[in-house]
């Protein structure tokens, strides 16, 4: 059986709004200083008195965000989430509009940046609120059944 | 982001506009401490009084900012309204990561808006806006209508008055998205004298790293010391008030306006009981894996049968010490409600809590009556505390207006100086003895962060050699001035040593900065006093008053002529420091 590792964000109650995590995406996946061209960022939800809230990637499949890109630039991950090709990329942010949990970051240009599910972040979490989930990767074309079972 | 020159905005209330200004200078001034100095020569005017409209408001960051861990620290330099000298105040939160993703090193507000207004800054926008509707809400209500008007959760920061800061209250603090405060010298005040309810700043700029890998290995290196050493296990644990316990059981603890340094009932407001009764969650500063920021709450019965409200509120040592055991209250709920109150006035929480424990030694005495404190004031009267600081914050009358402009000034009027617990402004929540003491009352900033002399007094119970001391005030104030000007929070003065510090400047292309640190600090140390000297600090006439030598401490009693030797010895020494530096050809 086939897997793929996705980021999940469990145990967001213990989180204590340190941005370790979106600073290391940023400056890791991204090679930026930004607290913004990152898969993980996180919010105060309500002020900071109610605690912190992650904008991340759920790892859609089919990812509503890949289906709207509508140069391919976008295309489905394995396990969920997508694959970005920038240079197909137009800038027309359709996917961060499809995206219905605002994963997706669109810098000043319209670029848009999403998590790849790399892992890159998880240990930075002092809280260990992160954490990289196993899913088993549906064959979804009949020619990818086949590529399995060979 | 990285450049060799400083990148400014100046924005003048009067007119509603602002300006990017290049300045020069990393290489001499870096950032923080050295900046804001360098601003406030350049902008300030130190013959006129604090209130001017032409006064400067400053914060800064520096070279280090955002680029490593717990660089998280803002500095904000004014003249101020509590002795109108220059005074500098720190504050983490998120602004100062929110600075450097709105690409500026330093931020510098002159001028009065004409009605109560808002700054609104980011990478790509600047805003004045009227919120004449806003002044006289409290701080908590007003931040929630703020964070609606503002937007942005989370990648922004938001610094704002409550009515001690629109009232011009001599401590009235600038708080930090809601747990972090410009606490001490009067912020606040300076945002009331220019209209200026609150300032957003918005971190939506991007940046390019260094390439290659001396930037990217050294962040691992620094995180991982950071996060693994038990170094940083003080502040994450049960945070800064761990020192409680410790410093009761050292007979070194304010206690009901320093009448006592230690109280067998202490337990209710150690570190240990906040932590197992009080506390919700940690939170951190932006940039800071180790969230030394506790947080506990208040609950309220407002209405029978059963009807409760609640409330978050951060807690540290000093709030404790200043709410707590110096007003002799020694339940840790009671506490949080009195920090809670003063949240919402806006003050600074050390000087309002050592203001009212005076006030309330001055009523015992029979110096003033109820006529004055409109509260029957009684040590460990927690409702009554609670009712005072709201007069305090809102100026309910004269009493209060003058008690809100310093302890010293109502005792001056009122009697009573004798016991009045001021060291250049109301004391910290150290009384360790004769070193500490002059640190605060001659320190720069006046605050118990200036240089390390509570730490001085207990490694060196027995000596009484004051040329050392000095000599290690003087040393340890140059280390720390050089830590708040990258800007460092200085709970990680353990792990960026000296070597560190060049490092991580080296890495981001700092290099000549990285190897002048020490002549760096130096000057920035004498930039700073030169500036306090100029308008009008006088280190000879600064009075400790009587109470500082009634103390006795697990030492014994203090020494006073030790005292008086000490304050001698670094009199002379800030004299020296505030002179001229000699040019560079
Ligand atoms: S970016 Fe949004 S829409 Fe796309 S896969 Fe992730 S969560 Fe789903
Ligand atoms: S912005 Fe780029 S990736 Fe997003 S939908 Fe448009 S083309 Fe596709
Ligand atoms: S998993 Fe990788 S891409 Fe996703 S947020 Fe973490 S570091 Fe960024
Ligand atoms: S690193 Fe962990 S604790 Fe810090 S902001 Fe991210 S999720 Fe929260």
């Amino acid at each position: 059986m086939k897997t793929a590792k996705v980021l999940t964000t469990p145990r967001m109650e213990r989180c204590i709004g340190c941005h370790s995590c979106s600073l290391a995406c940023a400056r890791l996946v991204h090679k930026k200083l930004s607290w913004d061209t990152a898969g993980i960022r996180i919010i105060s939800s309500g002020g900071l008195s109610t605690g912190f809230e992650a904008k991340s990637c759920l790892a859609c499949n089919p990812a509503p965000c890949a289906l709207a890109c509508p140069t391919g630039a976008f295309s489905q991950r394995k396990g969920g989430g997508v694959i970005f090709k920038s240079k197909h990329c137009i800038q027309c942010g359709d996917c961060a509009e499809a995206c219905p949990v605002e994963a997706i970051y669109l810098d000043a240009t319209s670029e848009p940046f999403v998590c790849i599910h790399c892992g890159q972040c998880v240990p930075y979490c002092p809280h260990d609120c992160l954490e990289m989930a196993e899913v088993v990767v549906e064959p979804s074309t009949e020619k990818e059944a086949e590529e399995v079972a060979s | 982001m990285i450049r060799d020159h400083f990148r400014i905005l100046t924005v003048d209330l009067t007119s509603g506009k602002g300006k990017i200004v290049t300045i020069e200078g990393r290489d001499t001034e870096a950032g923080g401490s050295g900046l804001a100095a360098l601003l406030f020569d350049k902008y300030g005017h130190l013959d006129k009084p604090w209130d001017v409209p032409e006064q400067p408001l400053i914060f800064t960051i520096g070279p280090l900012t955002g680029y490593f861990p717990l660089m998280s620290k803002t500095v904000c330099g004014f003249k101020s309204p509590y002795h109108n000298q220059y005074g500098e105040s720190h504050a983490g939160g998120r602004s100062a990561l929110s600075l450097r993703f709105a690409d500026l090193d330093g931020l510098v507000i002159t001028g009065k808006a004409a009605r109560p207004s808002y700054i609104s800054i980011g990478s790509r926008h600047l805003e004045v806006k009227d919120v004449h509707y806003m002044w006289g809400i409290d701080l908590q209500r007003s931040g929630k209508m703020l964070r609606k008007m503002i937007g942005g959760a989370g990648h922004r920061s938001i610094f704002r008055i409550g009515p001690a800061g629109e009232n011009l209250s001599a401590y009235a603090c600038i708080t930090v998205d809601t747990y972090r405060h410009f606490g001490r010298l009067g912020g606040g005040a300076v945002m009331g004298s220019k209209n200026l309810k609150a300032i957003a700043i918005q971190g939506d700029g991007v940046f390019q790293l260094p390439e290659g890998k001396e930037y990217a290995e050294l962040f691992e290196e620094v995180h991982k010391q950071l996060t693994t050493t038990d170094m940083m296990d003080k502040y994450h644990n049960l945070g800064t008030p761990v020192n409680v316990a410790v410093l009761n059981g050292l007979k070194a603890l304010p206690i009901r306006n320093l009448q006592q340094t230690t109280d067998p009932n202490i337990k209710g407001i150690t570190g240990e009981t906040f932590a197992d009764d009080t506390l919700l969650r940690n939170t951190a500063c932006a940039g800071c894996p180790v969230g030394c920021i506790h947080i506990g709450f208040v609950r309220e019965k407002f209405m029978e049968p059963n009807q409760y409200l609640y409330r978050q509120v951060s807690y540290d040592h000093e709030p404790i010490f200043a709410t707590g055991s110096m007003l002799g209250i020694t339940n840790a709920f009671s506490v949080l409600g009195i920090i809670d109150m003063v949240e919402k006035m806006g003050l600074d929480v050390m000087s309002a809590g050592v203001a009212l424990a005076w006030a309330t030694e001055a009523l015992e005495k029979g110096l003033i009556s109820e006529k004055e404190t409109l509260v029957p004031l009684k040590f460990n009267d927690a409702a009554g505390y609670k009712e005072a600081i709201q007069h305090l914050g809102l100026g309910s009358n004269d009493f209060y207006r003058l008690l809100a402009q310093g302890t010293m000034k109502a005792a001056a009027q009122y009697g009573g100086e004798d016991f009045a617990c001021v060291l250049g402004q109301e004391m910290a929540g150290y009384a360790t003895g004769e070193v500490f003491f002059t640190s605060q009352a001659l320190g720069f900033r006046h605050s118990h962060l200036d240089s390390g002399g509570y730490s001085y007094d207990q490694k060196h119970t027995t000596e009484r050699k004051v040329k050392e001391a000095v000599d290690f005030l003087v040393k340890d104030e140059q280390g720390r001035v050089l830590l708040t000007s990258m800007v460092a929070c200085l709970f990680a003065r353990e792990v960026y040593k000296d070597d560190l510090l060049a490092d991580c400047l080296s890495s981001l292309g700092y290099t000549t900065l990285a190897d002048n640190m020490q002549q760096v600090a130096q000057h920035i140390q004498k930039l700073r006093w030169r500036l306090r000297l100029a308008t009008g600090f006088d280190p000879a006439a600064v009075k400790i008053p009587k109470r500082f030598t009634e103390v006795t401490t697990w030492k014994g009693p203090i020494d006073p002529k030790f005292l008086k030797q000490l304050k001698k010895e670094y009199t002379k020494r800030i004299i020296e420091l505030g002179k001229e530096e000699p040019k560079e050809q």
